[in-house]
């Protein structure tokens, strides 16, 4: 019997969903709660509509690789990182052009959490869990852990997206940074996580390789610790059982440190430990090398898990915190540029010896550019954790600038080489064209360098007016003046956005063609070994 | 277990604690023949596909 217990868990909850709308205390909650019922009641109709009552001999436990969670979600992947780079471009736009913000839904303040969230939650972390199954069973030789669960994780993940960004256009927020879904969402992604770790933890147990590949560390920290810090940061009491008001646990400067402390290792662990686990499989699989120091990977893993937990305090430099704390947040910073450079070096250099890759393979570029993006970021950041740098680029658009070039630069690099690597592979089908590669590689890489710098000036402009004083003591500039002055930044920072969007469409173009099995009549690139058949 | 006694452990004990399994960890990767086994395990990603 197929899909029965399915239909029946979806069913009971999609009714508690609307005794949630009926007893709701405030009309956020109800709208929320109208939202989930009516999603969990097609997801009903959906699977009831699949089930099967024939008895089917009990097989024996399959043995093979289980890749329809990864399948789809490569797609959501992609699907993820186009509507979170569009929410992108549209806030640049509205930055630039007041008039763009609609009220109240569509106004800058509700749209850049739903950026943030979209490309950090949705593209980025539905990247780590498609890529981690992939991974992790293609690394240990297992299938993955659990049966269902698989599926249960990434649609439960996909459902606490859709709450959450619903959720901030409606006015849901509890104004956490990178962690604005209120308390019951947080419950709702906390039992996903949960079973995310027991999935990844089964499949590690029943492994058939003694040796755990180093990649899986790194996912593997990432799961931990952002079980960790989701739990802790949103500690809180809701207002009313059904209601979508909460406070924390925390207040004042110990409330600023928790937050930071969470979203600094969101950064560390999510962003950083996790797509190193990529990187740590996908690069010497594309490159058909195997990385350049499996050693300098253990001690790039265990420095970067011992230092990175202490460097949150350089977010609240010059606050109310104690100065000791936010010293302490900046030596570990600084500290932090060993493991990634070493990192970074080892990364680079599995190319050894076959560095015309770089010319004649645009999927090998792109992680080679990735991985030059994790090392410029990553001394960038220690840079401006320095109390005295930091005080000209806080609170400007520097550290925007600064965020991007990881984030486009890094994170979505090499999710872009990934894909390119693992999306193939999974249809058994051949790229569909490696020109559209190479457009897209440079497409992402001049929307990028255009927004960098762009932020570096503006960011600078903006610090220095700010601390302007005349003759007399008085500040120079009012406000005013600073935001007028930003103005074409704005403009040339949402056209670098474009750019790096109108790759990633190229990027969605390829595969689903690719996914149909069509390949493109076009000239090979000079130099490349033509056409590797899919295996 | 007041804050003040607690982070005078934490900035003692658990400092030297956490230095140790560090070291620790980077000794262990350098005895004699676990160059050996590292190259072995950097295969692990082309053994199957």
């Amino acid at each position: 019997m197929k899909n029965l217990s399915e239909t029946v868990f979806l069913a009971l909850a999609a009714f508690l969903a609307l005794l949630g709308a009926a007893f709701a205390q405030d009309d956020l909650f109800r709208a929320h709660a109208w939202i989930l019922f009516f999603v969990l009641a097609g997801a009903t109709v959906y699977v009831m509509r699949n089930v099967r009552f024939a008895v089917t001999a009990p097989a024996a436990a399959p043995t093979e690789y289980m890749d329809g969670p990864i399948k789809l979600g490569s797609i959501l992947t992609m699907f993820w990182g186009i509507v979170g780079f569009l929410v992108g471009v549209v806030i640049a736009a509205q930055l630039a052009l007041p008039a763009l913000n609609f009220e109240p839904w569509f106004n800058f303040g509700r749209m850049r959490p739903l950026h943030t969230s979209a490309v950090i939650f949705a593209f980025g972390g539905t990247a780590l869990l498609t890529t981690s199954f992939y991974v992790v069973q293609r690394t240990t030789r297992a299938r993955l852990f659990g049966g269902n669960l698989a599926w249960f994780v990434l649609w439960g993940y996909q459902l606490f997206i859709l709450l959450a960004a619903t959720g901030y256009l409606l006015g849901v927020t509890q104004s956490r940074e990178y962690a604005e879904p209120e308390w019951y969402v947080d419950l709702w992604l906390t039992i996903v996580w949960v079973a995310y770790l027991v999935l990844y933890l089964g499949t590690l147990i029943k492994r058939k390789e003694p040796h755990i590949y180093v990649a899986n560390w790194f996912y593997l920290a990432f799961i931990v610790t952002v079980a960790m810090l989701h739990v802790v940061n949103n500690l809180s009491l809701p207002v009313s059982f059904l209601g979508a008001k909460s406070y924390s646990a925390f207040s004042g400067v110990q409330d600023a440190l928790t937050q930071w402390w969470y979203g600094h290792n969101a950064v560390g662990f999510f962003l950083t430990a996790g797509f190193l686990g990529m990187m740590y499989y996908y690069m010497p699989k594309q490159a058909n090398r195997p990385v350049y120091s499996y050693r300098l990977s253990i001690i790039h893993f265990w420095a970067l898990i011992f230092l990175y937990i202490w460097a949150g305090p350089h977010h609240l430099h010059y606050t109310a915190l104690p100065d000791w704390a936010q010293t302490l947040g900046m030596v570990f910073s600084v500290m932090l540029w060993m493991p990634s450079w070493g990192g970074m070096i080892n990364g680079l250099m599995t190319l050894q010896g076959a560095w015309d890759k770089i010319r004649t393979d645009p999927i090998i570029r792109m992680m080679v550019i990735a991985v030059a993006f994790y090392g410029m970021s990553t001394f960038e950041g220690p840079m401006m954790s320095i109390k005295f740098v930091n005080g000209l680029s806080h609170y400007t658009d520097w550290t925007i600038g600064h965020v991007h070039s990881g984030a486009l630069g890094w994170n979505g690099m090499i999710t872009f080489g990934a894909l390119y690597f693992m999306v193939p592979k999974l249809w058994g089908n051949q790229l569909y064209s490696m020109r559209m590669v190479n457009w897209h590689f440079w497409l992402a890489t001049l929307g990028i360098v255009v927004y960098a710098a762009v932020m570096w000036v503006a960011g600078i402009t903006q610090g220095l007016m700010w601390r302007e004083y005349d003759d007399q003591g008085f500040l120079v500039y009012s406000f005013a003046e600073t935001v007028a002055a930003l103005k074409p930044y704005y403009v040339l920072r949402t056209f670098g956005g474009l750019l790096y969007l109108s790759g990633a469409l190229l990027m969605a173009y390829n595969l689903y063609m690719t996914i149909r099995g069509k390949v493109r009549n076009e000239k090979p690139i000079a130099g490349a070994v033509v056409a590797q058949p899919a295996d | 277990m007041s804050y003040d006694t607690f982070r005078h452990f934490a900035d003692s004990w658990g400092l030297i604690y956490l230095f140790v399994l560090f070291v620790g960890v980077i000794v262990f990767l350098l005895r004699p023949g676990a160059r050996q086994k590292a190259d072995d395990a950097a295969q692990i990603p082309f053994r199957e596909d």
